[in-house]
């Protein structure tokens, strides 16, 4: 949990960095982005002030807690200030009182693996690209950001492709208003910006005809294997300077950051399907002592209880149809019901563009419709990613003092006919279905998108063009 | 009309029944809602199914279940699901070029390719449809060409081809917009698409006169053969008659020629508003059939789609919106059904993950945005079987029609029911929770 003089100088920081109309809208939430003339009073009450919200009425599914039939959600601030049955919590005087009655409130959902943002990570020069930050790519008024709340999201992992066996740091982000990447950056306590590094194996990363590039499995595993024994000399040489220039390898970046992947603060994001590849993975994450989360896991039921054993989480992605790569051939609703049954910590993903952010709550349906339970599906698409991304004491559920990410449902989240009315990040309505903008990126219709396409180097060039994504470059 | 049919049809099965029980009845489906979309949703519905066919439906207070006959349940029952139009069969699960056929990029214009020639009706991801309740298919070759070729409409049975095969060529597909243009050669540009395809059916055109021509020649020529004493002005050309012969038999020219003529419709892939708007354009210059298909930007142009009277083939719901596809709505379907226009969902082409869309969640999700269930449901049914004229067979659940139908345990929209049952031409296909 933050302290309270640490998130004074974030607010020193936020105001250094933001323009003031920016921090206007903020406090006025729920306006939509082009109200900025009339905010600078606004602005000057709102800053030390924190806006007190209670949401009255609604089913509240806390996510971590039972859920609760008739509830009230106090937000102060950023923050949720109380969650409790309406009869027994009290709203604060002065509160501005939302009726939420028929609606649903849960925390705002959470994607472990988005490509949003017209991004771009590692290039053609070779498989092993850690110096490549996805931070430097994206495009915060892509329209995919808007999708992304309308579906309910508060909160990304934006990582790059798996066409390299590593291909680049990922960052987490929070779904504010934004202007610039910084907005969206969420820091831990000493500033750092949170993230992880991207890696994948099988075939999306094997091209035989690249140099640099491994050309089987086998070379896949032995040039990770290498990469990581370099990577701990590196950090050894560093401990044996003890802070002496003279002693001091050469900085690399690319090292610098696996040194964080050594520490265990930078959590691999590992691509993966078949349940060879799965293995792999396990392998290689003991023998080079690295965190690590299994994505897409298309053959994750065959391995179920060998990843449990390694007290691996996975991120799950949910497909229509099996097949399309060899990998994932055998790919099923049923796996995210066979993990949880094994003890993993699942959460889902909608890897977007493969899957549309606004249609996430289709994946926890469809893997409840695969034998999942309905809470496990629901932490899936909240608590448990938040554990992934190492966030789950800030976000991903309903609870006192937690960020004020959640979202004003219609209906039953699992539902095919609910809609997502509002989203709601730090205490700031980022999306409203009434607003006709909002709406336009929740359904769609002209001019709803036009963005920058995605690059993924290099093997998803043909697929690019497939998924006729190319075309928007023209 | 069909409906007085059916009444007395269905009337003439109850008096069998309180008679001498004349009902011929293998299996029994029981819903507690069955949606026959031939009228209101039946309550406690009672399908009796024999050698394939419907023999009576009912409400279980009208028909009595005959003795020794297997009795099915579900809590929904609904006439089997119908693709509207894909390519599984020709594109196969693996994604690997043994099992992609649904594309020849040899050259752009090649509506002689006939589906039946290439079609799997065995292939993995038709089965795994099958699961979910799709009975017929239409499916053939993708768009990416300017004229890729022709579709065929098939039951989801397996087996042969000659068994599964209802439709030999559903149609002609034509591709208008970005995906036609070719990387090397023509097309590169929307308006040399529409000279070259302007040029070929002008051509087939030439070719169908020349047909006729010689047609009229040889009836003239048989004419006086016959009457050699009546002198006619064909006589007089006698010598010439005699060289004359038939144009050099050409596949791509008749494929084109049965366009013309009303026998194929043109399936055409138009997303883009300006491309709708050619493909509507083009249907009139040549006095085409036209089947609108992917239509993203439909909802622009209803007034216009509505007075062509074209169907819309509508792009899966859930399709990627870019490229072509940018200005996709949830809404357009509900928006076309509601003017009039009609709809029916098809599953497309996908070139890798999911390798196949799934109608029945695509038409869930239109249900969902401005749509009721009934008109979704009709989507991938009688709609469906109506514009692809094959509802003397399937798209509902009527006295004599085939036994096809699709069984569920709840909402058949909704993400967490399963399909838990499918029975085509009479015959259980699929008893697995879906």
């Amino acid at each position: 949990m933050r302290q309270p003089l640490q998130k004074q100088l974030l607010w020193i920081w936020l105001v250094g960095l933001l323009p003031p109309n920016f921090l206007c809208q903020s406090a006025t939430a729920g306006l939509v982005a082009t109200q900025r003339e009339q905010n600078s009073e606004a602005a000057k009450v709102a800053d030390f002030e924190e806006k007190v919200w209670a949401f009255v009425g609604a089913q509240i599914i806390p996510v971590e807690g039972d859920v609760i039939q008739s509830g009230t959600l106090i937000v102060a601030g950023n923050r949720i200030q109380a969650v409790g049955d309406s009869k027994r919590t009290k709203v604060p005087d002065g509160a501005q009182v939302v009726d939420v009655q028929g609606k649903v409130i849960m925390p705002g959902l959470i994607c472990t693996h988005s490509h949003v943002g017209g991004i771009g990570g590692a290039d053609n020069s070779g498989a092993i690209q850690p110096d490549v930050r996805i931070y430097d790519s994206i495009n915060v008024r892509d329209s995919g950001f808007r999708r992304a709340v309308a579906g309910g999201l508060t909160t990304l992992n934006i990582m790059p492709g798996s066409g390299h066996l590593l291909s680049g740091q990922t960052v987490y982000v929070k779904l504010r208003r934004a202007e610039t990447i910084d907005d969206l950056l969420i820091r831990a306590d000493d500033g750092w910006i949170m993230g992880g590094l991207k890696m994948a194996n099988g075939t999306n990363s094997i091209r035989e005809s690249t140099s640099g590039f491994p050309g089987s499995r086998g070379k896949s595993a032995a040039l990770i294997r290498q990469h990581f024994i370099k990577a701990r000399e590196y950090g050894d040489k560093i401990a044996r300077a003890a802070g002496d220039p003279e002693k001091m390898p050469d900085r690399d970046i690319g090292m610098d950051a696996m040194q964080e992947v050594l520490k265990k603060r930078r959590v691999v994001h590992h691509h993966t399907h078949r349940h060879d590849d799965i293995m792999t993975v396990l392998r290689l994450a003991v023998e080079g002592d690295f965190r690590v989360v299994l994505h897409h896991v298309s053959d994750g039921w065959k391995v179920a209880d060998k990843i449990a054993a390694a007290g691996v989480p996975c991120s799950v992605i949910v497909i229509d149809s099996p097949g399309g790569k060899l990998e994932a051939v055998d790919l099923t609703f049923e796996t995210g019901g066979i993990l949880e049954r094994a003890g993993v910590i699942v959460a889902f993903h909608t890897d977007d563009y493969i899957t549309d952010s606004r249609l996430f709550f289709r994946s926890a349906a469809l893997a409840v419709r695969g034998g999942m339970t309905r809470e496990g599906a629901l932490k899936a698409l909240t608590i448990h990613g938040a554990k992934i991304l190492d966030l789950d004491q800030r976000t991903g559920s309903l609870v006192a003092g937690k960020d004020a990410d959640f979202i004003i449902l219609d209906g039953d989240p699992l539902s095919v006919y609910t809609k997502v009315e509002q989203t709601w990040v730090e205490g700031e309505k980022v999306f409203d279905r009434t607003n006709v903008q909002d709406r336009l990126y929740a359904v769609g219709g002209y001019g709803a998108t036009h963005d920058q396409s995605p690059y993924f180097c290099c093997y998803h060039e043909l697929m690019m063009k497939q998924l006729r994504l190319q075309s928007n470059s023209d | 009309m069909s409906k007085i049919r059916n009444a007395l049809l269905m009337l003439i099965s109850v008096l069998a029944i309180d008679g001498v029980a004349e009902l011929r009845a293998q299996l029994v489906i029981r819903g507690q809602i069955v949606y026959s979309m031939a009228g209101e949703p039946i309550k406690d519905g009672i399908v009796v199914v024999a050698d394939g066919k419907i023999t009576a439906i009912g409400t279980a207070d009208q028909i009595a279940i005959p003795a020794g006959v297997r009795v099915i349940e579900a809590a929904v029952v609904t006439p089997g699901l119908i693709d509207g139009h894909g390519t599984a069969g020709l594109s196969g699960i693996y994604n690997q070029p043994q099992d992609q056929d649904h594309l020849d990029s040899s050259t752009a214009i090649q509506p002689e390719l006939r589906a039946v020639d290439a079609v799997n009706v065995n292939e993995e991801l038709l089965g795994y449809l099958r699961g979910f309740g799709i009975t017929t298919i239409h499916t053939g070759h993708s768009s990416g060409q300017l004229v890729p070729g022709q579709t065929i409409i098939i039951k989801n049975v397996g087996g042969s081809i000659e068994a599964a095969q209802m439709v030999e060529t559903a149609a002609v597909l034509a591709t208008i917009g970005e995906t036609a243009n070719r990387k090397e050669g023509s097309p590169g540009s929307r308006g040399k698409q529409m000279a070259m395809l302007r040029q070929e059916l002008i051509k087939a055109q030439e070719y169908l006169t020349k047909l006729e021509l010689y047609a009229k020649k040889q009836a003239e020529s048989d004419d006086q053969a016959a009457n050699p004493e009546e002198k006619s002005e064909g006589a007089e050309k006698k010598g010439e008659q005699k060289d004359s012969s038939p144009p050099a038999r050409d596949l791509r020219m008749e494929a084109l020629g049965n366009v013309l003529q009303g026998k194929f419709p043109l399936l055409v892939t138009a997303n883009k508003s300006q491309d709708i708007a050619t493909a509507l354009r083009l249907a009139d210059e040549f006095k085409i059939r036209l089947w609108l298909d992917g239509g993203a930007e439909s909802y622009l142009l209803i007034d216009e789609i509505r007075a062509a009277r074209v169907p819309v083939f509508l792009h899966p719901t859930m399709i990627r919106a870019a490229g072509d596809y940018e200005n996709l709505s949830f809404e357009t379907a509900g928006k076309l059904v509601a003017s009039g226009i009609p709809v029916v969902m098809q599953s497309g082409y996908e070139s890798y993950v999911p390798k196949t869309r799934v109608v029945l969640f695509e038409a869930g999700v239109a249900a969902a945005n401005g749509m009721s269930f009934e008109q979704a449901l009709a989507m991938i049914t009688s709609e469906a079987a109506r514009v692809l004229g094959i509802a003397d067979r399937v798209g509902s659940l009527e006295v004599g029609k085939d036994a096809d139908l699709a069984l569920f345990d709840g909402d058949p929209f909704e993400y967490t029911t399963h399909c838990v049952g499918v029975i085509i031409n009479g015959l259980p296909v699929s008893e697995v929770k879906r």
